[in-house]
């Protein structure tokens, strides 16, 4: 169980959380001007990093907040996390 | 029968309390302190398993949790029993059960060993080779019988009554391993001031220390310096100890999974006591003191019963005064052997001979065995063993130099029972592994010892292959320092390799044999012929050294491959005796070096782990939570059938007990409730349903963003039935929603669907347009939701209410009004899932009973009848509403289950809108709703029935759509159903087919409405 | 190629086994090939064996990062079934099945084959309406699979628990044809019969790149033992398919997470048939070695780390011990995760990619062992004709940009 720091809340095990998937995906402002293969781009296509990956978590059980973490796939450590609308924090390349 | 090989004193038995016992229907007696393992070696019975694969007797080869061969069935009663335990970790107490396994009639005499026989045709994968023809063969004949012969002890076939519990717990320091560098790393850190924990998985903490004879520590002898340091700890407020725990697993973020025997060795354990405990256990810093494992040497019949590990055979004689023979071989790679044979001539065991593989053998542990006038030959190796259920001699062999066709000279057999073997120390670096920490190998040592730490944790003492006493316990308080002072530092990050000890404030002059570093890894050398030798390297699965020769012969160079193909280190004990060997063995076989050949992983658990532990209290009723309503126990008292609906209980319907005492069947039960509600009133708790209030001065443009349909014209005061999508263009939900004002909204939901869509909604809120001001609160607790339905509904609730005109004309369908019933404050909707006129009481829950118990009493003059959620099935299908999660799976757009009119054509963007532009969701071909009708009125389809066109068409037949819903109708007097049918909605009118596996059904498609189409009953 | 056979094992015997040859030699990878596949599991090594067998086409190296059989396929708890839903699934897996119930002889190598059954269980309504949804498409479709009520279920599995839980069994969905294989020897039986007719399996090599020309076409691919050209590239890399396609600019629609799995400790045949129940996320079965075999759903973030949550696999022995209340004596012996590779609708994609000469085999999520033989028979026919077989050509990646979903899970509501 890995321990979360919610950037609102603390350090708080991982049972409080919900995993929501690669971040810094914005929903397209004009989505009826997106062609099809831009519009499944932006629902189904995902970096899948192996290494350095931004993601959203919840904290579901705690504050409620979405917010935005950096984590490494390989060792499933985070190396940090942020509150949503932050950019991602310039440490290293998503995917190596 | 005596402890024929019991010493006359010393040991940690506590020789004043015998204990009976019995082993395969015998009685024996040990001593409380004893293992089932040392009591029956003091009794002279070794004979105690057979193995997988040739059923060969087999006995105890080690004395602690590595064991491969005592594997016993222990049976408190029918439901109390276990398999596979190792009687070397079985305490005893009075009365104890045990049996062997794998064998048939006996232990002494089993069928099985005709394995042994041809074994010669058995060899490492053989069934990959063979058992293919003929064909079909395999699952009928070959397979039983090989399932039969595998396996080991017998599955319990009652449920297990014990409990186990589950904690978690925070320390600022755990120490695994109470052994002299664990200890001492918890006497440090304790001083320090950190919360330690020190677990150890054997009944007594004190690791190597309860086997000391002679050593001696801080001028004390090892025995009482350990009793001394125990009670120094206890009293320690900052420090919990837990013996019989084990560390089994290391997960990320330094959390430990410790299970602890609670009851296991008690005679007869107190109810309220646990079998085992979970501990999850997260530590800031982690000191591993989990010392190291002997290896045994890999020479022909090293399995027969009375061979043993030599460090092994020293913990029975000293730990527990038993003696693992009369007259002892000593076949040692390393100084271990020297250690046991002083200690076992000390104890009255004859060692007739130290056979040493290693050409030269100087050193003060030889030269004290030499001048106790024991038989010592360097260069020598055991090349054979004698005996059938337990060892009767060795046959002892000169290593030749240079180079030989023969490795070995002539052989000589001495006469033995027992023979005793130490091919050096392996140290344990599972959990060490386990935490990701990276091993590197140590070539002075021979051994893979702990590199490059990922984790906030350390190693000390055996473990990070520190030999000598002194050494170990200076090493083991070293990092109990360190890691106290590291644990002060929250933000203290994972570490590279684990520090050589540092200066530490404390010395502990010691007096202990240092066995140093010898060791031998592999297969010894012998000149007998290999096809009929056997020189195991995974006792339990009986691998032996040719059988991994032969796997790399046949390509498997990659260790994993070897492991997987042979299945050495794949037994119960994980590899711990057999790794390293089988490691030796490869590199030979292949050339190379042991480095270069790689290392198995180390996996989770370190000793097998009971299934019991990890569920915990989850059974029955606490496997999930029981959600209820404020009504249900009224439903319950009044005879309802319940059903799960995710992990609500609802009311399913209400048998009414027969005039002959039995109760209506659920067709009875539906069709008097159906005509209940139709034909004068109904009642139903409505509360699972999902409640979310969404709040804030930008509450309709989020809506209007979430819903299908357009919210911004609806009016305080009215409903709307609002249709919610995925972003990929599918309904995922449904449900009616209120707007009290213009900044609020009362959105319901499905009852499986609430917290999917509280997340959905927080999801685009907080993430996607925070500029938003809109608050979601969910509320689906708060209500008690009361359906009152039928031409009688408003005539019922109208003496009840307050503060609101229900007259027609004032409060039309779909609207909401608040104000009181009998007091109560309510938000009350004219809605209906009926077809009929009816009212949704929203209450407060705590009031849901009591206003449920007054409708129910003001409904009586209309014989109102409380319906449940089949009823409610069957009124909302006649009506052709769907049921999202039935007539829709996730595949359908809103058009497909004519759904359509609710999607807001002129809105620019919702969430799913685009999706629905895409070239699949306008297929023609797609799947709509439609209703069914069959032939004959009586027959109800099978929901999840298929609908063809042509049933005789040959397979595959293609497929049109299936049946989502289908009922009797007792209002209708016919059967009716819902379906999505490809093409549908052109297809009214048309016959189409339901094969079914013994006759085909002819239906009509037709409207999905078959109840009131113009909706004229809604408005009463 | 050695014969396989009772008799050469008791012929080989008696010289002690010492004739025995590699079952796969161990190459240096050639200058060029005609096709190279990515990625030495099942899948990949069963493509490999096709594209010789029914293609023609022996040039073919199988390059992998580890050793061959060494990801998923020596990771799952082997269960094999073809009771989808949709037309174009069933096709698929019942392909696969029926591929399986000839590969031991069609390989020479035992991949123990056990149809033993599989049984889904049901445990409400909801899961009673799809299991007899599956019932009547699958017999439409030639699949079989029939429904079972709660006392069929207890006749043919006696050990389960069918009434005294939270969620009592109402029924479940039987596909006798059903059951396991040995996963190892499933993919040395493939490595062994491909590299027989000629397919280099070249291990310990890794993929560090793939080398497109000046029209965007495949060129070969970059690895730690050097450039290797072909004109064709399968990848076939399972949970790393995403960091392998990107490096040829290719975005994919898959996420890899932890998928974990445990055995027991050995007993006496106990659990007679394979058992799923999605509803409470377990399923089980007993290996011919006597271990039961135990797995569930992934843990619920991406990752390459192998390894899971504690309580993750907590949550799947509650429902172990909840289905065979009897077992909770028994002891976990061994604990691991692979990573597999999920698509938003969870059927794989076998295809060819924008990329000209670079074709795809993923998404198998947590059930790909069962599609092992099909899915690399037809992967094989996709390479080699530069065209899908019908049976994967609804398996594409456009499938995403039209909405042409395949979407079992939403439809099934069952574990794959």
């Amino acid at each position: 169980m890995l321990i979360i720091d919610c950037p609102w809340c603390g350090a708080r095990p991982e049972i409080e959380f919900r995993y929501g998937g690669e971040a810094h995906i914005a929903r397209p402002a004009d989505p009826a001007a997106m062609s099809d293969q831009e519009w499944a781009d932006f629902l189904y296509n995902r970096t899948n990093p192996k290494g350095l990956h931004a993601e959203r978590w919840r904290h579901i059980h705690g504050c409620g907040r979405y917010f935005n973490a950096v984590r490494d796939t390989v060792s499933d450590f985070f190396v940090t996390t942020y509150k949503a609308g932050e950019p991602r924090p310039d440490i290293g390349e998503s995917g190596k | 029968m005596t402890n024929r090989f019991r010493t006359h004193s010393g040991g940690r038995i506590d020789r004043g309390a015998p204990v009976s016992f019995r082993f395969d229907g015998k009685t024996y007696s040990g001593f409380k302190g004893d293992t089932l393992a040392s009591a029956l070696i003091a009794n002279g019975v070794h004979l105690v398993g057979r193995s997988f694969k040739y059923h060969r007797p087999r006995g105890f080869i080690s004395a602690g949790s590595d064991e491969p061969n005592a594997l016993v069935n222990v049976a408190r009663d029918a439901a109390r029993m276990s398999p596979n335990l190792r009687a070397t970790q079985v305490e005893l107490y009075e009365g104890l059960k045990a049996s062997s396994q794998n064998r048939w009639p006996s232990l002494g005499f089993d069928a099985g060993a005709a394995n042994d026989f041809v074994s010669p045709f058995l060899p490492a994968g053989f069934y990959y080779k063979t058992f293919m023809w003929p064909a079909g063969a395999w699952k009928r004949f070959y397979e039983p019988k090989i399932r039969a012969m595998a396996g080991l002890g017998v599955a319990p076939t009652l449920p297990d009554p014990d409990r186990y519990t589950q904690n978690y717990a925070y320390c600022d320091v755990l120490v695994v391993g109470a052994g002299p560098a664990g200890l001492a790393a918890a006497l440090a850190a304790a001083a320090g001031g950190a919360k330690v924990w020190l677990v150890d998985e054997q009944a007594e903490l004190g690791g190597s220390l309860l086997a000391e004879r002679t050593a001696t520590i801080e001028g004390k002898p090892a025995q009482q310096w350990l009793a001394d340091t125990l009670a120094t700890l206890a009293a320690m407020d900052n420090v919990t100890l837990l013996p019989r725990t084990t560390a089994f697993a290391y997960f990320p973020h330094n959390m430990i999974a410790l299970a602890e025997r609670v009851t296991e060795h008690l005679a007869a354990p107190g109810a309220d006591l646990p079998r085992e405990r979970l501990w999850q256990l997260r530590a800031r810093e982690v000191v591993l003191a989990t010392g190291a494992l002997e290896r045994p040497l890999v020479f022909p019949d090293n399995d027969r019963p009375g061979v043993l590990l030599a460090d092994s055979a020293r913990t029975y004689l000293n730990r527990y005064g038993a003696k693992p023979g009369d007259r002892a071989v000593i076949f040692t790679a390393c100084d271990a052997g020297y250690r046991t044979a002083l200690d076992l001539a000390a104890g009255g065991v004859a060692v007739v001979a130290v056979a040493d593989l290693r050409r030269e053998v100087h050193g003060e542990l030889p030269a004290r065995a030499l001048a106790a006038g024991i038989d010592v030959r360097p260069a020598t190796v055991v090349t054979g063993t004698t005996g059938r259920l337990r060892v009767s001699g060795a046959r002892l062999a000169k290593i030749k130099g240079g180079p030989s066709v023969d490795p070995v000279g002539a052989s000589e057999t001495i006469a033995c029972d027992t023979v005793l073997m130490s091919g050096g120390f392996t140290p344990s670096v599972h959990l060490f592994s386990q935490s990701r920490g990276k091993l590197a190998w140590d070539a002075a040592s021979g051994a893979y010892l702990p590199g490059t730490s990922v984790e906030r944790e350390r190693s000390a003492g055996a473990c990070r292959g520190i030999t000598g006493l002194q050494r170990v316990l200076e090493d083991g308080y070293g990092q109990g320092e360190a890691a106290a002072k590291a644990s002060r530092d929250a933000a203290s990050p994972a570490r590279g390799a684990t520090p050589p000890p540092g200066p530490s404030a404390k010395t502990f002059p010691a007096q202990a044999d240092d066995l140093g570093t010898d060791g031998f890894i592999g297969a010894t050398p012998h000149a007998r012929n290999p096809a009929f030798t056997k020189a195991f390297v995974d006792w339990q699965n009986d691998v032996t050294a040719k059988d991994i020769t032969l796997a790399t012969r046949e390509g498997f160079r990659s260790i994993e491959h070897v492991k997987r193909y042979t299945t050495t280190g794949m037994a119960t004990d994980q590899g711990k005796t057999s790794n390293m060997n089988t490691l030796g063995i490869v590199a030979e076989a292949l050339g190379e070096s042991v480095p270069k050949i790689g290392l198995t992983t180390f996996r989770p658990p370190f000793t097998p782990t009971t299934f019991g532990l990890f569920a915990g209290a989850a059974r029955g009723d606490q496997f999930d939570p029981v959600r209820k309503t404020a009504i249900h126990d009224w439903a319950a008292e009044h005879g309802a059938a319940f059903e799960d609906v995710s992990l609500w209980k609802r009311a399913w319907y209400f048998p009414k007990a027969l005039p002959d005492g039995r109760r209506e069947d659920l067709h009875a039960a539906v069709g008097r409730e159906c005509k209940a509600v139709r034909s004068s009133v109904g009642m139903f708790d409505a509360s699972t349903l999902g409640k979310i209030e969404v709040v804030g001065p930008d509450a309709a443009e989020f809506m209007n963003r979430m819903y299908t349909n357009a919210w911004a014209k609806l009016e305080p005061g009215r409903l709307r039935y609002g249709v919610m999508l995925r972003e990929d263009g599918f309904v995922m939900d449904d449900g009616v929603v209120g707007r009290m004002a213009p900044d609020r909204f009362h959105v319901t939901t499905t009852t499986g669907g609430a917290p999917r869509v509280l997340a959905h909604m927080e999801d685009y809120l907080q993430t996607e347009w925070p500029d938003l001001d809109v608050w979601l609160t969910s509320t689906t607790e708060q209500w008690a939701v009361i359906a009152v339905q039928g031409p009688k509904a408003r005539e019922v609730l109208a003496p009840l209410i307050e503060g609101i005109d229900l007259a027609k004309e004032a409060f039309p369908h779909m609207s909401v009004r608040e104000g009181t019933i009998l007091g109560v404050p309510t938000r009350l909707f004219s809605v209906s899932f009926t077809g009929e006129l009816g009212f949704e009481v929203n209450v407060p829950a705590q009031y849901g009973r009591a206003v449920w118990e007054a409708i129910f009493a003001a409904g009586e003059r209309f014989g109102i009848t409380p319906y449940g959620t089949e009823t409610m099935h069957v009124l909302r299908a006649e009506k052709g509403y769907i049921i999202v999660g039935q007539e829709t799976d996730g595949t359908q757009v809103p058009d497909d289950v004519n759904l359509g009119w609710a999607v807001g054509k002129a809105k620019k963007d919702f969430v799913g809108k685009r999706s629905l532009a895409r070239a699949a969701m306008s297929a023609p071909d797609r799947k709509q709703l439609v209703g069914l009708r069959t032939t004959d009125p009586k027959l109800v389809l099978e929901e999840g029935a298929q609908i063809v066109a042509d049933p005789k068409a040959p397979v595959p037949v293609p497929m049109l759509g299936f049946v989502t819903s289908s009922y009797y109708s007792a209002v209708l007097g016919h059967s009716i159903a819902l379906a999505v049918v490809k093409g549908g909605r052109a297809r009214i009118g048309t016959r189409l087919s339901v094969p079914m596996p013994d006759r085909v059904i002819e239906v009509e498609i037709v409207e999905p409405v078959f109840y009131d189409p113009k909706g004229d009953r809604l408005n009463g | 190629m050695q014969k396989f056979s009772g008799f050469e094992l008791f012929r080989r015997a008696l010289g002690g086994h010492k004739s025995w040859q590699p079952q796969w030699r161990n190459p240096e990878p050639k200058a060029e090939y005609d096709v190279i596949i990515v990625g030495a599991g099942g899948h990949g090594l069963a493509a490999a064996y096709y594209l010789a067998k029914e293609h023609g086409i022996t040039r073919v190296a199988v390059i992998e990062r580890g050793w061959l059989g060494g990801g998923n396929t020596g990771r799952n708890t082997t269960i094999v079934r073809s009771n989808y839903l949709f037309d174009e699934s069933a096709a698929l897996y019942e392909h696969a099945v029926k591929l399986w119930e000839g590969l031991s002889t069609d390989l020479n190598y035992n991949v123990m084959y056990s149809a033993r059954g599989v049984l889904m269980l049901a445990h409400n309504h909801h899961d009673e309406i799809s299991f007899k949804r599956h019932v009547h498409a699958n017999r439409l479709n030639g699949v079989d699979n029939e429904w079972l009520s709660a006392e069929q279920v207890k006749e043919f599995c006696p050990p389960l628990n069918i009434r005294s839980m939270r969620y009592p069994i109402i029924g479940g969905a039987l596909q006798r044809r059903g059951g396991t294989a040995r996963h190892d020897a499933v993919a040395w039986g493939f490595a062994r019969a491909a590299d027989s007719r000629g397919v280099d399996i070249i291990q310990n090599c890794e993929v560090t790149g793939i080398r497109r020309g000046p029209g965007g076409a495949v060129e070969g691919v970059e690895t730690s033992k050097g450039f290797i050209r072909a004109k064709k590239v399968g990848v076939s890399a399972a949970g790393h398919t995403s960091v392998v396609m990107a490096m040829a600019g290719v975005r994919m629609p898959l996420e890899s997470y932890p998928l974990q799995a445990l055995v027991s400790e050995p007993v006496k045949p106990a659990f007679p048939t394979v058992v799923m129940s999605n509803t409470i996320h377990a399923y089980i079965s007993q290996s011919d070695k006597g271990e039961m075999v135990i797995g569930a759903g992934t843990d619920a973030y991406t990752s390459y780390s192998q390894r899971g949550a504690l309580h993750v696999t907590t949550h799947t022995l509650d429902a172990i011990c909840e289905l065979v209340p009897q077992f909770r004596r028994l002891r976990m012996l061994r604990n691991w995760g692979g990573i597999v590779d999920v698509t938003p609708d969870r059927s794989p994609i076998i295809a060819k990619t924008p990329v000209p000469g670079l074709y795809v085999n993923c998404g198998w999520g947590t059930g790909g062992f069962k599609a092992t033989p099909g899915s690399g028979n037809v992967f094989a026919h996709t390479i080699a004709r530069d065209e899908p077989h019908k049976i994967n050509a609804p398996f594409t990646l456009e499938r995403f940009r039209d909405g042409f979903l395949i979407d079992e899970a939403a439809a099934a509501a069952v574990a794959h």
